[in-house]
């Protein structure tokens, strides 16, 4: 039993509301990941649920007890939540290895040096272990973080930012690295990043957050190819907006080419409303929606490219001036300027009432 | 000051109402005003001699001391200031930007003066300049030169001033000019100019808040320097103090006097705080990639000439000189007495640097339990009296503590008690003034090793079942401890050296190793002096060598 529920949990200051009514429910065993732009309250949630900022409203669950409503608060350190710091917070007059021992105080000598070695080697630092802080190098005190908060079998396990302080390459190999030791630990984790490749690489389920409150709870794959309102479309992947008309039965023309599927717009409060006919739409474009083919009739001007190694993101200028983004492999290589030949390959619509 | 009336201004009314108000009292905030209210007494008793003047002691005053005092006054900080400033920032310039050999030598040597007290360096050039001294008697026998100009003048007290306090310049100069790197001049130079223009117009520009910030701290101690102008008799406002109080045992005109001292001392305290805010410019470039200017061949023999005279004028002349006197009287005079001196001089500093950094930690972990623009201030206000001459804090603090005294002793006589003293013939005035004078040494150290311990770490300690005691215990504690040992030293090396609070407020019998050197040199004895100063300098050195090692790369 350690999941983690939040129940319409509001947190402001003063007059200034930071979170907003947010609920979600993590299952035991799972990652889920709060991503946002800076500002949106999601380091926040993160403190609300260590118990380092009390609550204005809500419930926090974490394994079934209630740690936090407004009648009662339990403090931090009662909790038994490990928590990764953004600057890693690792104890400089301490070695690796009293680091990792420093929340083993309940055990006895034996298992406390038994389990300080469990976690070295789960997370490769057994020449480390003897060693300061500041004899390590960026990537390993990261894992010593993770190891420490690991050690004393939390409940649940916070990382906040964790990767922020990574060169890109290594940030991407830890990431893939931290999920495994957490998927083989079996531990229920809540991520908060605003690097949407960490929340991908990392996360079971991502909530999307704007504002204090959570746009979308869903998986990475639904989060990209239908996202449920502009902000999270925009927020997640790079794409276009691209103006339709409804045809009915479920068809919409854009000047691509007509699109079928379902056009549910306008999810709000209310849930999603159907389009009538012969409404204006945006319709989600993403660039791999389109692909290129000589032998179409559709033709773009290629306004700019950017070289990313095994393709090109190319900007293209439509015939009506709009212009779209598309990926093409990269020894399609076409000078700026010149007319290619386009084809839409788009396996869900998206599309929104145009404002 | 005005980085505190920055913050003001960006926070909302209703915050700033809620700085002072009684409610936010609680046991740290209430140790932090209790700090502060100890250094604010002795300034308020001094004040008030403004609004309770004694019209014959100030019409005397007024009329046959005070035009003197304030002419050496104005001249001292004159010369002084100016000295200080070319010779600080050019030596600073030259180790941190050129090289030239010995420049890693110079680094740190060009330092070491900073362990020899004004007093001594004053003691030591009268004794070798003066007309019976070796270097006239030499001069005389071998060129038959006379004339040399007369040491013991306004002149005579600026060079050794100058020499003494020029570190304060080059240190805080230097390392200025170390991080601000070559990124900038470089980007000056691209842009056509050369080397002289892009110290004139980029180096010394971008360095000149911390400049001026070390010529205040080095004119606060001329202001508050006593052994050295008492030495070559020029009188100002410190030693007319000592004088009012112990030649014509008049207190009042001591604090007349000290009143009109602190005016001075709060226009340069006000100041240095000022340019202190700004200095916050961010480095252009790492210095990591820090490459020095080479010296052509006479420019590099005039940097080693120019490094080598004030090196040898202001530390090693005088200490060979100190060393050869010592050398003359050491049988005789390191008798039971001189142990005594010894033994009193360390338990004082040991005390007071005990208190010193007791308050100074208090004070640090009180700002982190309140944090707020409030307990800032209340911060700068306690750590004020570094800037205080300690004639001036000795007069504000026995005035208050001999009233307590006197109410102290007609309730004790009430109970059959017949003493005439309680506080006043005890080290209470001394210590007092000691932790006022010296708070901002130790605060300084201890509170830049509390904000190595960042918000995270406390989180991180909690979050793993930690309670607040057990925090203090298994994390503060020993992350502090360096911090906490290093401003102890600092302030024991400090308190070792003072001069001024220890003759006027220590009880009988509690001579010192300085209160010995002032009685021998107000003798003319340099040898008898010599000896303790050497003690001393030894001491000074710990520091200094200290802040040697960590400044050179």
């Amino acid at each position: 039993m350690s999941e983690l529920i939040l129940k319409q949990l509001s947190q402001g200051y003063g007059s200034k509301q930071v979170v907003n009514n947010l609920s979600f429910h993590l299952y035991e065993g799972q990652i889920g990941c709060l991503l946002g732009p800076s500002g949106c309250g999601k380091t926040t949630v993160l403190r609300c649920i260590a118990g380092f900022e009390s609550i204005t409203d809500g419930v926090i669950i974490i394994g079934g007890e209630t740690v936090n409503d407004r009648a009662q608060l339990m403090p931090a350190e009662k909790r038994q939540i490990g928590m990764v710091f953004q600057d890693y917070a690792l104890f400089p007059h301490l070695t690796v290895a009293n680091n990792i021992a420093f929340g083993l105080r309940a055990l006895d000598k034996t298992q406390r040096r038994q389990r300080v070695e469990e976690l070295l080697t789960l997370t490769g630092l057994q020449d480390t272990a003897n060693k300061y802080p500041h004899q390590l190098s960026g990537g390993q005190q990261q894992r010593v973080a993770l190891a420490r908060a690991l050690a004393p079998r939390p409940k649940l396990l916070l990382m906040d930012e964790p990767f922020s302080n990574l060169d890109v390459a290594l940030r991407e190999r830890l990431s893939i690295e931290v999920r495994d030791i957490l998927k083989r630990e079996g531990m229920t984790a809540l991520i908060v990043t605003h690097d949407q490749q960490e929340a991908f690489a990392m996360a079971d389920i991502v909530g999307v957050m704007e504002h204090g409150t959570i746009q979308q709870w869903d998986t990475p794959y639904n989060l990209y190819h239908q996202p449920i309102n502009r902000f999270v479309a925009d927020f997640v992947g790079q794409g276009v907006f691209l103006p339709g008309t409804v045809l009915g039965n479920n068809m919409v023309e854009i000047e691509l080419g007509v699109l079928h599927g379902d056009i549910p717009t306008d999810c709000g409060a209310n849930g999603c409303e159907q389009c009538a006919y012969d409404c204006y739409v945006d319709v989600l474009i993403r660039p791999d929606d389109i692909i290129h083919d000589d032998e179409s009739l559709l033709i773009a001007q290629v306004e700019s490219k950017a070289f990313r190694g095994a393709e090109f993101l190319y900007t293209l200028k439509l015939p009506s001036g709009t212009r779209a983004l598309s990926l093409i492999p990269s020894h399609h290589d076409h000078a700026i300027g010149e007319y290619i030949g386009i084809k839409l390959a788009v396996d869900h619509v998206v599309a929104y009432r145009r404002m | 000051m005005s980085d505190a009336s920055v913050v003001f201004a960006k926070t909302p009314a209703r915050k700033m109402a809620g700085v002072f108000v009684l409610s936010r009292l609680n046991g740290w905030t209430m140790i932090a005003y209790l700090i502060a209210l100890l250094t604010v007494i002795p300034v308020v008793v001094i004040v008030a001699a403004w609004f309770n003047p004694e019209a014959d002691i100030l019409g005397h005053l007024a009329e046959f001391v005070l035009p003197e005092l304030l002419a050496n006054t104005f001249w001292l900080l004159l010369g002084v200031g100016l000295s200080v400033s070319i010779l600080g920032v050019s030596l600073a310039w030259l180790t941190a930007m050129c090289e030239f050999p010995g420049r890693r030598f110079f680094s740190w040597a060009l330092l070491l003066p900073l362990a020899v007290p004004a007093y001594v360096l004053a003691f030591v050039m009268i004794g070798l300049l003066d007309f019976t001294g070796p270097v006239q008697t030499w001069l005389r026998a071998n060129f038959a030169v006379t004339g040399l100009p007369e040491i013991r003048s306004r002149s005579g007290v600026i060079l050794v001033m100058s020499l003494a306090l020029y570190p304060y310049v080059y240190l805080i100069a230097r390392n200025a000019f170390l991080t601000q790197g070559r990124a900038a001049l470089e980007a000056a130079q691209s842009l056509g100019l050369n080397r002289w223009q892009g110290f004139y117009r980029v180096a010394l520009p971008m360095a000149r808040p911390w400049i001026i910030a070390g010529v205040m701290l080095a004119l606060m101690e001329t202001l508050a320097d006593f052994g050295t102008v008492a030495t070559f008799n020029y009188d100002t406002f410190t030693t007319a103090i000592y004088k009012a109080w112990f030649s014509f045992f008049s207190l009042s005109a001591a604090s007349q006097l000290a009143s009109i001292l602190i005016v001075f001392v709060l226009v340069l305290a006000l100041a240095e705080q000022r340019t202190r805010s700004r200095m916050k410019y961010s480095s252009v470039g790492r210095s990591a990639t820090h490459q020095r200017i080479q010296l052509g061949r006479t420019h590099a023999i005039l940097a080693v000439f120019y490094a080598s005279v004030v090196f040898l004028i202001a530390f090693l002349i005088p200490l060979a000189q100190l060393l050869w006197w010592a050398k003359a009287v050491v049988a005789a005079d390191m008798d039971s007495r001189y142990w005594e001196f010894v033994q009193h001089s360390l338990i004082l500093a040991g005390l007071g640097a005990g208190i010193v950094s007791m308050l100074a930690l208090l004070l640090s972990y009180a700002g982190r339990q309140r944090p707020g623009v409030g307990l800032q201030i209340i911060q700068r206000i306690a750590t004020i009296g570094y800037a205080f001459p300690g004639a001036v804090l000795a007069v504000g603090i026995f005035i208050p503590v001999a009233w307590l005294d006197n109410v102290l002793i007609t309730g004790l006589h009430a109970w059959g008690w017949q003493g005439t003293e309680v506080l006043k013939g005890s080290l209470l005035v001394m210590l007092l003034a000691y932790a006022i004078r010296f708070l901002a040494v130790g605060f300084g150290t201890i509170d830049a090793g509390l904000q190595r311990i960042t918000r995270s770490i406390d989180e991180a300690a909690r979050v793993m079942g930690t309670s607040p005691p057990a925090l203090l215990l298994r994390v503060h504690f020993p992350m502090l401890r360096a911090s906490f040992f290093t401003a102890a030293a600092l302030s024991f090396v400090d308190i070792m050296k003072e001069m001024p609070i220890t003759l006027m407020t220590r009880p009988f019998g509690w001579d010192t190793l300085a209160v010995r050197v002032f009685e021998m040199t107000s003798e003319g004895e340099w040898e008898r002096a010599a000896l303790p100063s050497v003690a001393i300098i030894l001491v000074g050195l710990i520091p200094v060598i200290f802040l040697a090692s960590r400044g050179d790369k």
